[in-house]
């Protein structure tokens, strides 16, 4: 039996059931960071002793750097994408490569960042503000982690669907995108 | 939502962000005097109009995609 709707989009609400998958593991990521967030406000309003300004020791450059790596990641990974549905499969390994190689440069910076705090012995059971703070970027760090992994496996061996079954391959791509 | 219209609120997002942190460390640069954080600004503020530039450039590179 053929499942309906794995590569053509549904007639009437236009989405193919990945797309309709990764929506709603989206939205309970949503969920998921609201509700961290959420405490983070919480915790915060709620402590007597918080650190402000210099006192969290945060390195404002490097995090500067890292948001400006993720949206460029995120620039090459709409252009691999885009190169799919374009024909241009060797402009999607490029792409998809640097998208990865992107991936890699934001885990690297983390990890000088986390250096920083463990030398000056902020760990998560240090203080309010570096439990929600491990927790939360930490969090995020496994979930550049995870696209890393889709992504490798798209651009390696993944990428043979291509010569198969080109519009699956495409929306396989989208979905790891939009994740 | 394709990945095409996810893109655009994200870069969108982006630009607000780019200038939110190049006013932020300017006004700061104001407050101390800090060379990093001039330099830091107007980088940031540029980056704000590169990405300006490049949403109307991806948005007529993918002017044929879906944006469902």
């Amino acid at each position: 039996m053929d499942i309906p709707y794995v590569v053509q989009p549904r007639e009437d609400t236009g989405l193919f059931n990945a797309k309709v998958g990764i929506w709603l593991f989206l939205a309970s990521e949503v969920m998921l960071f609201g509700a961290l967030f959420s405490s983070y406000i919480l915790l915060r309003v709620g402590s007597m002793n918080w650190l402000y300004g210099e006192a969290k020791d945060l390195n404002v450059w490097l995090g500067t750097a890292n948001t400006a790596v993720l949206i460029t990641s995120s620039i090459t990974m709409v252009m691999a994408w885009a190169s799919l549905k374009l024909n241009e499969f060797g402009k999607f390994k490029a792409y998809m490569g640097a998208t990865i190689l992107l991936g890699l440069v934001f885990m690297v910076i983390k990890a000088f960042e986390y250096n920083a705090k463990f030398h000056h012995g902020h760990f998560p059971a240090s203080h309010t503000f570096y439990a929600i703070y491990f927790t939360l970027t930490g969090l995020h760090a496994l979930h550049v982690l995870g696209g890393m992994v889709v992504n490798s496996f798209y651009w390696g061996p993944g990428s043979k669907m291509w010569k198969t079954d080109p519009v699956r391959f495409t929306n396989r791509v989208e979905i790891g995108g939009l994740f | 939502m394709s990945l095409k219209a996810f893109h655009i609120v994200f870069v969108a997002a982006s630009i607000l962000l780019a200038f939110g942190f190049g006013v932020w460390s300017l006004l700061d640069y104001q407050d101390h005097g800090n060379t990093a954080e001039l330099v830091g600004g107007l980088v940031s503020v540029l980056a704000g109009f590169a990405l300006i530039i490049y949403a109307k450039a991806i948005l007529r590179k993918l002017k044929n995609i879906s944006y469902l």
